[in-house]
């Protein structure tokens, strides 16, 4: 039934994104393709939305991979199930745990899976842009010059501004940035 | 005694007005419930910032819970929790009412062609930020590593093993190695 896949696989992501916002990303990927929830393009569209809208890029995904398969209900199913165990976890700091987080081996753990979701996010990253670039035409690979350009230059602008300008760009300034950059090329 | 509706509407507006989440929410919070309205202390907040760094889901839900349980118990924290989803998840049933009909329109589609572009250089630069802030030590190192390259096989060869098993994994890694050697900063540090 869809809306207790949709409580399960949005329980993992919850139970799993340590890191905050972008941690949850490679995860939530994990679980919408393996369901087939979402499209990799439409997947990729909702996190540009999820960054330029208010509230926790976890919280915006799963509520709209929710709608998608389930409507209202199972929005609320997702968003639900994606916050329950920050939601319990914090309240058993609180209650009962307040040693927890200097304990040498829950440290061990954590630092374990800090280190394991970083590489993790570097890689989905490093996918999504080579994937964007070198879109697999029937079986091998075939460069799409207009991206690798269009990327090269948004890559450029981001980080040159940050490495050597003053001014730093937001994610969101970023978005806009590509947004219009998009529509000339692509027109 | 704070009431549960103060608590609704101070975490609604933050939640509102705080856009991509994360760490840009914290001085919000900070803003809001120390200075504003004394609920919690500068210490607390402190503390909040590092249990949000080694827990799991977004700091704005940790923050929201945790202020709201000091306050009232339970209820403040499903108060103050609902609160901070409720204008983002209002915002996003809107666009998704939307969002296809929109992308049917030729100039919108093409804006969203850039923007797939720019979200793979956000992911790579959060990961970068990520590795900045990590322990300058060799087992993190040789874990992210391992991770990156047995994250890029899987995604190359379009295996299907969840990133989920991967985190398990460098967990007992992580602690093995901690158990076995003592200490993990005197392990590490060869």
């Amino acid at each position: 039934m869809i809306y207790w896949e949709l409580f399960v696989g949005f329980l993992k992501v919850g139970l799993f994104s340590f890191g905050g916002g972008y941690a949850a990303i490679p995860l939530i990927r994990d679980v919408v393709m393996s369901y087939g929830w979402l499209s990799e393009d439409m997947l990729t569209y909702m996190i540009a939305v999820s960054e330029s809208t208010p509230g926790p890029i976890m919280v915006n995904l799963a509520t709209y991979v929710g709608i998608s398969q389930g409507g209202m209900a199972g929005a609320l199913v997702a968003t639900f199930a994606a916050v329950l165990p920050a939601f319990f976890i914090i309240i058993g700091i609180i209650v009962f745990l307040q040693h927890l987080l200097t304990n040498p081996y829950v440290n061990a753990v954590l630092q374990g899976m800090k280190s394991c979701v970083t590489g993790i996010i570097l890689a989905t990253g490093v996918h999504m842009v080579s994937k964007n670039c070198l879109p697999a035409d029937g079986g091998s690979p075939v460069p799409d010059l207009r991206a690798v350009v269009v990327t090269a230059v948004l890559a450029g602008v981001y980080f040159g501004l940050r490495a050597w300008g003053k001014k730093k760009l937001s994610p969101i300034q970023l978005i806009g940035i590509s947004a219009v950059v998009g529509m000339i090329v692509y027109r | 005694m704070t009431s549960l509706t103060d608590l609704f509407f101070t975490f609604m507006q933050i939640g509102m007005f705080t856009f991509g989440g994360g760490y840009a929410m914290i001085s919000v919070v900070e803003n809001a419930c120390v200075e504003n309205r004394h609920w919690i202390t500068h210490d607390d907040m402190m503390n909040i910032t590092v249990i949000a760094e080694s827990t799991p889901g977004p700091i704005a839900i940790n923050c929201a819970t945790y202020v709201g349980y000091k306050q009232r118990g339970l209820a403040g924290a499903i108060a103050a929790t609902v609160g901070m989803i409720l204008p983002s998840f209002l915002v996003i049933y809107l666009i998704s009412r939307f969002l296809d009909d929109f992308l049917e329109i030729a100039w919108i589609a093409h804006a969203f062609q850039g923007i797939k572009l720019a979200v793979g250089i956000l992911i790579i630069d959060a990961g970068v930020k990520m590795v900045r802030q990590m322990p300058a030590k060799a087992l993190p190192r040789v874990i992210l590593v391992c991770s990156f390259a047995a994250m890029v096989v899987i995604e190359i060869l379009a295996l299907r093993v969840s990133s989920i098993a991967l985190l398990l994994v460098a967990a007992v890694v992580s602690l093995a190695v901690y158990v076995v050697c003592g200490n993990v900063d005197k392990g590490a540090a060869v």
